[in-house]
Protein backbone atom coordinates (compact mmCIF):
# COMPACT_ATOMS: atom_id res chain seq x y z
CA UNK A 1 0.00 0.00 0.00
CA UNK A 2 1.41 2.91 -0.98
CA UNK A 3 1.65 6.08 1.71
CA UNK A 4 -0.49 9.14 1.29
CA UNK A 5 0.41 11.29 4.01
CA UNK A 6 2.80 11.11 7.35
CA UNK A 7 1.37 13.46 10.62
CA UNK A 8 4.86 13.78 12.95
CA UNK A 9 4.68 14.86 16.10
CA UNK A 10 2.04 17.38 15.74
CA UNK A 11 0.99 19.44 18.74
CA UNK A 12 -0.96 22.11 18.89
CA UNK A 13 -1.76 24.73 21.59
CA UNK A 14 -4.64 27.00 22.11
CA UNK A 15 -4.53 30.73 23.61
CA UNK A 16 -7.08 31.93 25.23
CA UNK A 17 -7.08 35.26 27.95
CA UNK A 18 -6.86 32.82 30.91
CA UNK A 19 -3.69 31.44 29.34
CA UNK A 20 -3.03 28.63 26.85
CA UNK A 21 -4.06 24.56 26.49
CA UNK A 22 -2.24 22.10 25.28
CA UNK A 23 -4.76 20.41 22.91
CA UNK A 24 -2.80 18.14 21.09
CA UNK A 25 0.80 16.54 21.91
CA UNK A 26 2.62 14.76 19.53
CA UNK A 27 0.90 13.03 17.50
CA UNK A 28 1.77 10.95 14.90
CA UNK A 29 0.46 8.86 12.40
CA UNK A 30 0.62 7.19 8.55
CA UNK A 31 -1.80 6.89 6.17
CA UNK A 32 -2.11 4.94 3.46
CA UNK A 33 -4.32 4.50 -0.02
CA UNK A 34 -7.53 3.21 0.81
CA UNK A 35 -7.34 3.60 4.59
CA UNK A 36 -10.57 3.97 6.74
CA UNK A 37 -9.46 5.42 9.80
CA UNK A 38 -11.39 6.05 13.11
CA UNK A 39 -9.98 8.22 15.79
CA UNK A 40 -11.86 7.85 18.98
CA UNK A 41 -11.66 9.80 22.49
CA UNK A 42 -13.02 11.29 25.17
CA UNK A 43 -15.02 14.31 24.05
CA UNK A 44 -13.78 18.20 24.45
CA UNK A 45 -10.05 15.71 23.26
CA UNK A 46 -9.41 17.80 20.67
CA UNK A 47 -9.91 15.21 17.83
CA UNK A 48 -12.06 17.75 15.44
CA UNK A 49 -8.62 20.31 15.60
CA UNK A 50 -6.13 17.30 14.08
CA UNK A 51 -8.81 17.47 11.02
CA UNK A 52 -9.03 20.99 10.86
CA UNK A 53 -5.23 21.08 10.72
CA UNK A 54 -5.23 18.87 8.10
CA UNK A 55 -7.64 20.50 6.03
CA UNK A 56 -5.54 23.70 6.64
CA UNK A 57 -8.52 25.73 8.41
CA UNK A 58 -6.25 25.90 12.31
CA UNK A 59 -2.61 26.35 12.12
CA UNK A 60 -0.83 23.51 13.77
CA UNK A 61 1.57 25.08 16.97
CA UNK A 62 5.00 21.96 16.40
CA UNK A 63 5.27 19.14 13.77
CA UNK A 64 5.40 17.96 10.05
CA UNK A 65 2.20 16.94 7.92
CA UNK A 66 4.19 15.63 4.92
CA UNK A 67 1.84 14.99 1.51
CA UNK A 68 2.88 12.58 -0.67
CA UNK A 69 2.62 14.04 -3.71
CA UNK A 70 -0.52 16.73 -4.33
CA UNK A 71 -3.69 15.21 -2.96
CA UNK A 72 -6.64 16.59 -2.53
CA UNK A 73 -9.13 16.84 0.74
CA UNK A 74 -12.81 16.49 1.61
CA UNK A 75 -14.40 17.30 4.55
CA UNK A 76 -17.30 16.37 5.95
CA UNK A 77 -18.72 18.38 8.61
CA UNK A 78 -20.31 17.29 11.88
CA UNK A 79 -23.98 19.64 10.18
CA UNK A 80 -24.96 18.85 6.76
CA UNK A 81 -24.63 22.86 6.43
CA UNK A 82 -26.54 22.65 3.15
CA UNK A 83 -28.33 26.05 1.68
CA UNK A 84 -31.50 25.74 1.68
CA UNK A 85 -31.67 28.52 -1.30
CA UNK A 86 -30.20 25.62 -3.32
CA UNK A 87 -31.52 22.73 -4.94
CA UNK A 88 -29.81 19.33 -3.90
CA UNK A 89 -27.94 19.87 -6.97
CA UNK A 90 -26.60 22.84 -6.75
CA UNK A 91 -25.30 22.16 -3.09
CA UNK A 92 -23.79 19.78 -4.58
CA UNK A 93 -22.06 21.65 -6.93
CA UNK A 94 -20.89 24.33 -4.46
CA UNK A 95 -17.19 23.11 -4.15
CA UNK A 96 -16.95 22.63 -7.88
CA UNK A 97 -17.97 26.12 -8.39
CA UNK A 98 -15.85 28.14 -5.90
CA UNK A 99 -13.12 26.33 -7.17
CA UNK A 100 -14.40 27.04 -10.72
CA UNK A 101 -14.17 23.43 -11.99
CA UNK A 102 -17.55 23.18 -13.07
CA UNK A 103 -17.44 21.06 -16.28
CA UNK A 104 -19.59 19.01 -17.69
CA UNK A 105 -17.29 16.02 -17.50
CA UNK A 106 -17.67 17.09 -13.74
CA UNK A 107 -21.08 18.16 -13.33
CA UNK A 108 -22.09 14.23 -14.69
CA UNK A 109 -19.86 12.91 -11.93
CA UNK A 110 -22.13 14.46 -9.58
CA UNK A 111 -25.16 13.52 -11.46
CA UNK A 112 -24.15 10.08 -11.72
CA UNK A 113 -23.62 9.87 -8.21
CA UNK A 114 -26.77 11.40 -6.96
CA UNK A 115 -27.87 9.03 -9.30
CA UNK A 116 -26.41 5.71 -7.69
CA UNK A 117 -27.43 6.94 -4.77
CA UNK A 118 -31.05 6.73 -4.13
CA UNK A 119 -31.02 10.82 -4.57
CA UNK A 120 -32.57 10.67 -8.34
CA UNK A 121 -35.90 12.07 -8.06
CA UNK A 122 -34.81 14.94 -6.03
CA UNK A 123 -31.92 16.03 -7.96
CA UNK A 124 -34.01 19.60 -8.26
CA UNK A 125 -35.85 19.75 -5.05
CA UNK A 126 -34.66 21.88 -2.19
CA UNK A 127 -33.15 20.24 0.91
CA UNK A 128 -36.14 21.11 3.42
CA UNK A 129 -37.77 18.00 1.48
CA UNK A 130 -35.12 15.50 2.56
CA UNK A 131 -34.92 13.37 5.41
CA UNK A 132 -31.78 13.71 8.10
CA UNK A 133 -30.49 10.59 6.13
CA UNK A 134 -30.78 11.96 2.85
CA UNK A 135 -29.51 15.07 3.43
CA UNK A 136 -26.23 13.39 4.77
CA UNK A 137 -26.05 11.47 1.70
CA UNK A 138 -26.25 15.21 -0.44
CA UNK A 139 -23.49 16.50 1.88
CA UNK A 140 -21.30 13.75 1.73
CA UNK A 141 -21.61 13.57 -2.49
CA UNK A 142 -21.16 17.11 -2.09
CA UNK A 143 -17.93 16.35 -0.68
CA UNK A 144 -17.15 14.05 -3.65
CA UNK A 145 -17.61 16.41 -6.12
CA UNK A 146 -14.45 17.86 -6.02
CA UNK A 147 -13.18 13.77 -6.11
CA UNK A 148 -10.92 14.14 -3.26
CA UNK A 149 -8.13 11.44 -2.41
CA UNK A 150 -8.61 12.04 1.10
CA UNK A 151 -11.89 12.70 3.34
CA UNK A 152 -12.18 13.88 7.10
CA UNK A 153 -14.82 13.00 8.07
CA UNK A 154 -16.09 14.95 11.99
CA UNK A 155 -18.80 13.02 13.96
CA UNK A 156 -21.25 13.47 10.64
CA UNK A 157 -23.72 10.97 12.33
CA UNK A 158 -23.80 12.99 15.84
CA UNK A 159 -27.02 14.93 15.10
CA UNK A 160 -28.91 12.39 13.46
CA UNK A 161 -31.55 9.46 15.58
CA UNK A 162 -30.29 6.13 16.63
CA UNK A 163 -32.15 4.42 13.75
CA UNK A 164 -30.57 7.09 10.50
CA UNK A 165 -27.54 6.99 12.09
CA UNK A 166 -26.96 2.77 11.33
CA UNK A 167 -29.01 3.02 8.27
CA UNK A 168 -27.00 6.21 6.98
CA UNK A 169 -23.01 5.20 8.61
CA UNK A 170 -24.39 2.33 6.12
CA UNK A 171 -24.60 4.35 2.98
CA UNK A 172 -21.61 6.69 3.93
CA UNK A 173 -19.15 3.68 4.47
CA UNK A 174 -20.04 1.98 1.10
CA UNK A 175 -20.03 5.08 -0.73
CA UNK A 176 -16.73 5.54 0.13
CA UNK A 177 -15.58 2.06 -0.49
CA UNK A 178 -17.16 1.85 -3.77
CA UNK A 179 -15.46 5.39 -4.67
CA UNK A 180 -12.62 4.32 -3.66
CA UNK A 181 -11.16 6.91 -0.83
CA UNK A 182 -9.25 7.02 1.75
CA UNK A 183 -11.42 8.46 4.89
CA UNK A 184 -9.95 9.74 8.75
CA UNK A 185 -13.20 9.76 10.75
CA UNK A 186 -13.55 11.19 14.20
CA UNK A 187 -16.09 9.70 16.50
CA UNK A 188 -16.85 9.43 19.81
CA UNK A 189 -18.59 6.45 19.34
CA UNK A 190 -16.78 3.05 19.75
CA UNK A 191 -19.42 0.92 18.60
CA UNK A 192 -19.31 3.30 14.87
CA UNK A 193 -15.12 3.39 14.93
CA UNK A 194 -15.12 -0.76 14.93
CA UNK A 195 -17.85 -0.92 12.71
CA UNK A 196 -16.32 1.12 9.74
CA UNK A 197 -12.91 1.39 10.74
CA UNK A 198 -9.84 -0.55 9.51
CA UNK A 199 -7.51 0.62 12.08
CA UNK A 200 -8.53 2.87 15.46
CA UNK A 201 -6.75 5.53 17.08
CA UNK A 202 -7.09 6.08 20.85
CA UNK A 203 -6.72 9.86 22.20
CA UNK A 204 -6.22 10.36 25.51
CA UNK A 205 -7.87 13.36 27.46
CA UNK A 206 -6.32 16.73 27.05
CA UNK A 207 -3.67 17.27 25.89
CA UNK A 208 -4.76 14.56 23.65
CA UNK A 209 -1.70 11.75 23.10
CA UNK A 210 -1.71 8.45 21.27
CA UNK A 211 -2.36 5.92 23.45
CA UNK A 212 -2.82 3.40 21.61
CA UNK A 213 -3.60 2.00 17.26
CA UNK A 214 -5.73 -0.71 16.95
CA UNK A 215 -5.65 -3.02 13.64
CA UNK A 216 -9.74 -4.23 13.52
CA UNK A 217 -9.85 -7.62 12.03
CA UNK A 218 -13.03 -8.43 11.56
CA UNK A 219 -14.38 -12.13 10.45
CA UNK A 220 -17.10 -11.78 7.54
CA UNK A 221 -16.56 -7.94 7.18
CA UNK A 222 -18.87 -6.54 5.11
CA UNK A 223 -21.10 -3.12 5.59
CA UNK A 224 -21.27 -1.45 9.32
CA UNK A 225 -24.22 -3.25 10.15
CA UNK A 226 -23.08 -6.32 9.21
CA UNK A 227 -20.00 -5.70 11.01
CA UNK A 228 -21.58 -5.02 14.26
CA UNK A 229 -22.15 -8.76 14.68
CA UNK A 230 -18.88 -10.15 14.40
CA UNK A 231 -17.84 -12.50 16.83
CA UNK A 232 -14.48 -10.09 17.77
CA UNK A 233 -16.72 -7.29 17.65
CA UNK A 234 -17.14 -7.42 21.70
CA UNK A 235 -13.77 -7.80 22.68
CA UNK A 236 -12.63 -4.73 20.46
CA UNK A 237 -15.48 -2.78 22.13
CA UNK A 238 -13.85 -3.96 25.47
CA UNK A 239 -10.31 -3.73 24.64
CA UNK A 240 -11.08 0.02 23.75
CA UNK A 241 -13.88 0.92 26.57
CA UNK A 242 -10.93 0.23 28.88
CA UNK A 243 -8.01 2.31 27.06
CA UNK A 244 -10.33 5.56 27.05
CA UNK A 245 -10.08 8.28 29.75
CA UNK A 246 -13.79 8.47 31.21
CA UNK A 247 -13.71 12.12 32.79
CA UNK B 1 -65.18 15.76 -2.53
CA UNK B 2 -64.73 16.89 0.91
CA UNK B 3 -66.45 15.42 3.80
CA UNK B 4 -69.34 17.15 5.34
CA UNK B 5 -67.18 18.10 8.58
CA UNK B 6 -64.36 19.44 6.44
CA UNK B 7 -67.28 21.76 4.66
CA UNK B 8 -68.43 23.23 7.68
CA UNK B 9 -64.38 23.76 8.79
CA UNK B 10 -64.21 25.72 5.72
CA UNK B 11 -67.30 26.99 6.19
CA UNK B 12 -66.75 28.32 9.48
CA UNK B 13 -63.13 30.36 8.45
CA UNK B 14 -64.88 31.60 5.88
CA UNK B 15 -67.17 33.03 7.94
CA UNK B 16 -64.63 34.46 10.33
CA UNK B 17 -62.72 36.09 8.19
CA UNK B 18 -65.97 38.02 6.32
CA UNK B 19 -66.87 38.96 9.94
CA UNK B 20 -63.18 40.59 10.66
CA UNK B 21 -63.55 42.71 7.49
CA UNK B 22 -67.10 43.58 8.16
CA UNK B 23 -66.20 44.76 11.98
CA UNK B 24 -62.87 46.59 10.33
CA UNK B 25 -65.27 48.46 7.77
CA UNK B 26 -67.53 49.36 10.42
CA UNK B 27 -65.63 50.82 12.94
CA UNK B 28 -64.25 53.24 10.24
CA UNK B 29 -68.47 54.46 9.21
CA UNK B 30 -69.47 54.41 12.65
CA UNK B 31 -66.39 56.87 13.21
CA UNK B 32 -66.78 58.96 10.03
CA UNK B 33 -71.08 59.12 10.95
CA UNK B 34 -70.05 59.88 14.85
CA UNK B 35 -67.62 62.54 13.50
CA UNK B 36 -70.07 64.18 10.96
CA UNK B 37 -72.96 63.97 13.69
CA UNK B 38 -71.03 65.52 16.65
CA UNK B 39 -70.03 68.32 14.16
CA UNK B 40 -73.07 68.88 12.72
CA UNK B 41 -74.93 69.59 15.99
CA UNK B 42 -72.12 71.46 17.62
CA UNK B 43 -70.65 69.05 20.08
CA UNK B 44 -67.59 69.69 18.89
CA UNK B 45 -66.32 72.99 17.40
CA UNK B 46 -66.56 72.23 13.48
CA UNK B 47 -63.86 75.04 13.17
CA UNK B 48 -61.07 72.89 15.21
CA UNK B 49 -62.37 69.30 14.62
CA UNK B 50 -63.54 70.09 10.66
CA UNK B 51 -66.08 66.77 9.59
CA UNK B 52 -65.73 64.19 7.31
CA UNK B 53 -67.75 66.25 4.53
CA UNK B 54 -65.26 69.50 5.01
CA UNK B 55 -62.37 67.17 4.32
CA UNK B 56 -64.26 66.16 1.39
CA UNK B 57 -64.92 69.47 0.43
CA UNK B 58 -61.29 69.86 0.84
CA UNK B 59 -59.76 67.48 -0.98
CA UNK B 60 -62.04 68.17 -4.38
CA UNK B 61 -60.96 72.01 -3.79
CA UNK B 62 -57.73 71.13 -4.17
CA UNK B 63 -58.57 68.68 -7.10
CA UNK B 64 -59.78 71.53 -8.75
CA UNK B 65 -56.49 73.80 -8.38
CA UNK B 66 -54.41 70.82 -9.32
CA UNK B 67 -52.51 70.98 -6.16
CA UNK B 68 -53.32 67.76 -4.81
CA UNK B 69 -51.85 65.67 -6.98
CA UNK B 70 -48.74 67.59 -6.62
CA UNK B 71 -48.32 67.57 -3.06
CA UNK B 72 -48.87 63.55 -3.23
CA UNK B 73 -46.00 63.44 -6.02
CA UNK B 74 -43.65 65.23 -4.75
CA UNK B 75 -44.12 63.54 -1.01
CA UNK B 76 -44.20 59.85 -2.44
CA UNK B 77 -40.68 60.75 -5.18
CA UNK B 78 -39.15 61.84 -2.15
CA UNK B 79 -39.85 58.73 -0.18
CA UNK B 80 -39.12 56.58 -3.06
CA UNK B 81 -35.74 58.24 -3.63
CA UNK B 82 -35.15 58.10 0.06
CA UNK B 83 -35.84 54.50 0.36
CA UNK B 84 -33.71 53.28 -2.43
CA UNK B 85 -30.62 55.20 -1.03
CA UNK B 86 -31.42 54.41 2.21
CA UNK B 87 -31.63 50.20 1.53
CA UNK B 88 -28.88 50.67 -0.57
CA UNK B 89 -26.39 52.78 1.39
CA UNK B 90 -27.47 50.79 4.55
CA UNK B 91 -26.86 47.04 2.99
CA UNK B 92 -23.69 48.61 1.94
CA UNK B 93 -21.86 50.00 4.47
CA UNK B 94 -23.07 47.02 6.82
CA UNK B 95 -20.96 44.86 3.98
CA UNK B 96 -18.17 46.77 4.82
CA UNK B 97 -18.85 45.95 8.19
CA UNK B 98 -18.99 42.50 7.83
CA UNK B 99 -15.92 42.42 5.54
CA UNK B 100 -14.05 44.32 8.17
CA UNK B 101 -14.95 43.11 11.82
CA UNK B 102 -12.63 45.57 13.23
CA UNK B 103 -13.90 48.51 11.74
CA UNK B 104 -17.49 47.35 12.60
CA UNK B 105 -15.87 47.18 16.70
CA UNK B 106 -15.02 50.62 16.11
CA UNK B 107 -17.98 52.31 14.85
CA UNK B 108 -20.48 50.34 17.05
CA UNK B 109 -20.82 52.99 19.88
CA UNK B 110 -21.54 55.33 17.26
CA UNK B 111 -24.20 53.41 15.67
CA UNK B 112 -25.57 52.80 18.53
CA UNK B 113 -25.76 56.75 19.29
CA UNK B 114 -27.11 57.70 16.09
CA UNK B 115 -29.54 55.30 16.19
CA UNK B 116 -30.81 56.40 19.61
CA UNK B 117 -30.40 59.82 18.57
CA UNK B 118 -33.66 61.68 17.70
CA UNK B 119 -32.89 62.28 14.09
CA UNK B 120 -35.56 65.58 13.92
CA UNK B 121 -33.15 67.10 16.53
CA UNK B 122 -30.70 67.67 13.49
CA UNK B 123 -32.80 69.11 11.20
CA UNK B 124 -31.65 72.79 12.30
CA UNK B 125 -28.10 72.32 11.17
CA UNK B 126 -29.43 70.30 8.14
CA UNK B 127 -31.28 73.45 6.67
CA UNK B 128 -28.19 75.74 7.48
CA UNK B 129 -25.51 72.81 6.01
CA UNK B 130 -27.35 71.33 3.34
CA UNK B 131 -29.60 74.04 2.11
CA UNK B 132 -33.79 74.56 2.69
CA UNK B 133 -35.12 72.21 -0.01
CA UNK B 134 -35.78 68.96 -1.28
CA UNK B 135 -31.93 67.64 -0.54
CA UNK B 136 -32.57 68.20 3.32
CA UNK B 137 -35.48 66.11 2.87
CA UNK B 138 -33.96 62.95 1.35
CA UNK B 139 -30.56 63.76 3.85
CA UNK B 140 -33.60 63.63 6.95
CA UNK B 141 -35.30 60.67 5.88
CA UNK B 142 -31.71 58.67 4.59
CA UNK B 143 -30.27 59.75 8.10
CA UNK B 144 -33.56 57.67 9.86
CA UNK B 145 -33.91 54.55 7.57
CA UNK B 146 -30.14 54.31 6.33
CA UNK B 147 -28.79 53.83 10.03
CA UNK B 148 -31.62 50.86 10.97
CA UNK B 149 -30.84 49.20 7.55
CA UNK B 150 -27.06 48.96 8.44
CA UNK B 151 -27.83 47.35 12.15
CA UNK B 152 -30.52 45.24 10.76
CA UNK B 153 -28.64 44.00 7.65
CA UNK B 154 -25.50 43.65 9.69
CA UNK B 155 -27.14 41.31 12.40
CA UNK B 156 -28.40 39.16 9.46
CA UNK B 157 -24.94 38.84 8.04
CA UNK B 158 -23.34 37.97 11.26
CA UNK B 159 -25.79 35.44 11.87
CA UNK B 160 -25.41 32.89 9.40
CA UNK B 161 -24.29 29.66 10.97
CA UNK B 162 -20.57 29.72 11.60
CA UNK B 163 -20.97 26.15 10.15
CA UNK B 164 -21.60 27.34 6.44
CA UNK B 165 -18.69 29.42 6.73
CA UNK B 166 -16.22 26.42 7.71
CA UNK B 167 -17.81 24.48 4.52
CA UNK B 168 -16.76 27.23 2.07
CA UNK B 169 -13.33 27.16 3.92
CA UNK B 170 -13.39 23.39 3.38
CA UNK B 171 -13.53 24.49 -0.49
CA UNK B 172 -11.04 27.03 -0.18
CA UNK B 173 -13.55 30.03 -0.69
CA UNK B 174 -12.24 33.25 -0.58
CA UNK B 175 -14.15 36.19 0.95
CA UNK B 176 -15.71 37.69 -1.68
CA UNK B 177 -17.05 34.30 -2.52
CA UNK B 178 -18.36 33.56 0.86
CA UNK B 179 -20.01 37.11 0.69
CA UNK B 180 -21.93 36.21 -2.51
CA UNK B 181 -22.36 32.69 -2.64
CA UNK B 182 -23.43 32.63 1.17
CA UNK B 183 -23.70 35.29 3.27
CA UNK B 184 -25.80 37.84 0.75
CA UNK B 185 -28.00 34.89 -0.51
CA UNK B 186 -28.08 33.55 3.32
CA UNK B 187 -29.88 37.14 4.35
CA UNK B 188 -31.84 38.20 1.91
CA UNK B 189 -34.85 37.53 3.53
CA UNK B 190 -33.80 39.82 6.42
CA UNK B 191 -32.96 42.36 3.69
CA UNK B 192 -36.32 41.87 1.71
CA UNK B 193 -38.15 42.46 5.40
CA UNK B 194 -35.80 45.84 5.77
CA UNK B 195 -37.87 46.98 2.99
CA UNK B 196 -41.05 47.32 5.03
CA UNK B 197 -39.68 48.81 7.69
CA UNK B 198 -37.66 51.33 5.70
CA UNK B 199 -40.44 52.35 3.29
CA UNK B 200 -42.14 53.55 6.59
CA UNK B 201 -39.01 54.99 8.07
CA UNK B 202 -38.68 56.93 5.17
CA UNK B 203 -41.54 58.41 4.77
CA UNK B 204 -41.19 59.25 8.39
CA UNK B 205 -38.25 61.38 7.44
CA UNK B 206 -40.27 63.02 4.68
CA UNK B 207 -42.57 64.30 6.54
CA UNK B 208 -40.24 66.07 9.15
CA UNK B 209 -38.19 67.17 6.57
CA UNK B 210 -41.35 68.81 4.70
CA UNK B 211 -42.67 70.19 8.41
CA UNK B 212 -39.22 71.92 8.30
CA UNK B 213 -38.08 73.21 5.38
CA UNK B 214 -40.93 72.24 2.42
CA UNK B 215 -42.68 74.63 -0.22
CA UNK B 216 -44.61 71.57 -1.22
CA UNK B 217 -45.44 67.92 -0.47
CA UNK B 218 -47.95 66.70 2.12
CA UNK B 219 -45.92 67.94 4.99
CA UNK B 220 -45.60 71.08 3.95
CA UNK B 221 -49.52 70.96 3.47
CA UNK B 222 -50.11 69.98 6.91
CA UNK B 223 -47.77 72.62 8.06
CA UNK B 224 -49.54 75.54 6.29
CA UNK B 225 -52.98 74.52 7.06
CA UNK B 226 -51.95 75.05 10.72
CA UNK B 227 -49.77 78.04 10.34
CA UNK B 228 -53.16 79.39 8.38
CA UNK B 229 -55.28 77.67 10.96
CA UNK B 230 -57.08 76.30 8.16
CA UNK B 231 -57.97 72.85 10.31
CA UNK B 232 -59.82 71.37 7.77
CA UNK B 233 -56.75 71.71 5.86
CA UNK B 234 -54.11 69.62 8.41
CA UNK B 235 -56.98 66.95 8.97
CA UNK B 236 -57.41 66.30 5.13
CA UNK B 237 -53.67 66.68 4.83
CA UNK B 238 -53.35 63.68 7.12
CA UNK B 239 -56.25 61.16 6.00
CA UNK B 240 -54.27 61.89 2.81
CA UNK B 241 -51.12 61.02 4.10
CA UNK B 242 -52.81 57.80 6.06
CA UNK B 243 -53.79 56.78 2.12
CA UNK B 244 -50.14 57.08 1.18
CA UNK B 245 -48.94 55.59 3.41
CA UNK B 246 -50.97 52.33 3.29
CA UNK B 247 -50.81 52.38 -0.37
CA UNK B 248 -46.95 52.69 -0.32
CA UNK B 249 -46.79 49.86 2.12
CA UNK B 250 -48.94 47.32 0.67
CA UNK B 251 -46.93 47.91 -2.42
CA UNK B 252 -43.40 46.95 -0.70
CA UNK B 253 -45.62 43.87 0.86
CA UNK B 254 -46.65 43.05 -2.66
CA UNK B 255 -43.34 43.07 -3.96
CA UNK B 256 -41.64 41.29 -0.53
CA UNK B 257 -44.41 38.53 -1.32
CA UNK B 258 -43.16 38.33 -4.93
CA UNK B 259 -39.43 38.22 -4.30
CA UNK B 260 -39.65 35.97 -1.08
CA UNK B 261 -41.73 33.34 -3.69
CA UNK B 262 -39.28 33.60 -6.38
CA UNK B 263 -36.04 33.38 -3.93
CA UNK B 264 -37.01 30.00 -2.06
CA UNK B 265 -39.01 27.52 -3.61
Amino acid sequence: MNELLTIKNLSKIYHTKQGETKAIDNFSLNINNGDFIAIVGPSGCGKSTILNILANLDNKSDGEIIFNNDIKMGYMLQQDALFNWKTVLDNCLLGLEINKNLTKKNKQYVLDLLNNYGLKDFINSYPNNLSGGMRQRVALIRTLATKPDLLLIDEPFSALDYQTRLAVSDDVYNIIKQENKTAIMVTHDIAEAISMADKIVILSKRPSKIKKIIDIKLSNKSNPINNRKAKEFSYYYDLIWKEIDHV
Amino acid sequence: MFSLEHKNYLKKIRLNNFLIKLFQFLILIVFLIVWQLLSDYKIINPFIFSSPIKVIETIINLHNSGDLYNHILITVWETLISFVLGTLLGILIASIMWWNKFLAKIIDPYLTVLNSLPKVALGPILIIWVGAGMQSIIVMALLISTIITIINVYQGFISIDPIKIKLMQTFKATKTQIYFKLILPGTISNIISCFKVNISMSLIGVIMGEFLVSKEGIGYLIMYGSQVFNLDLVITGTIVLCIVAAVMYSLVLYIEKKLIKNYIE
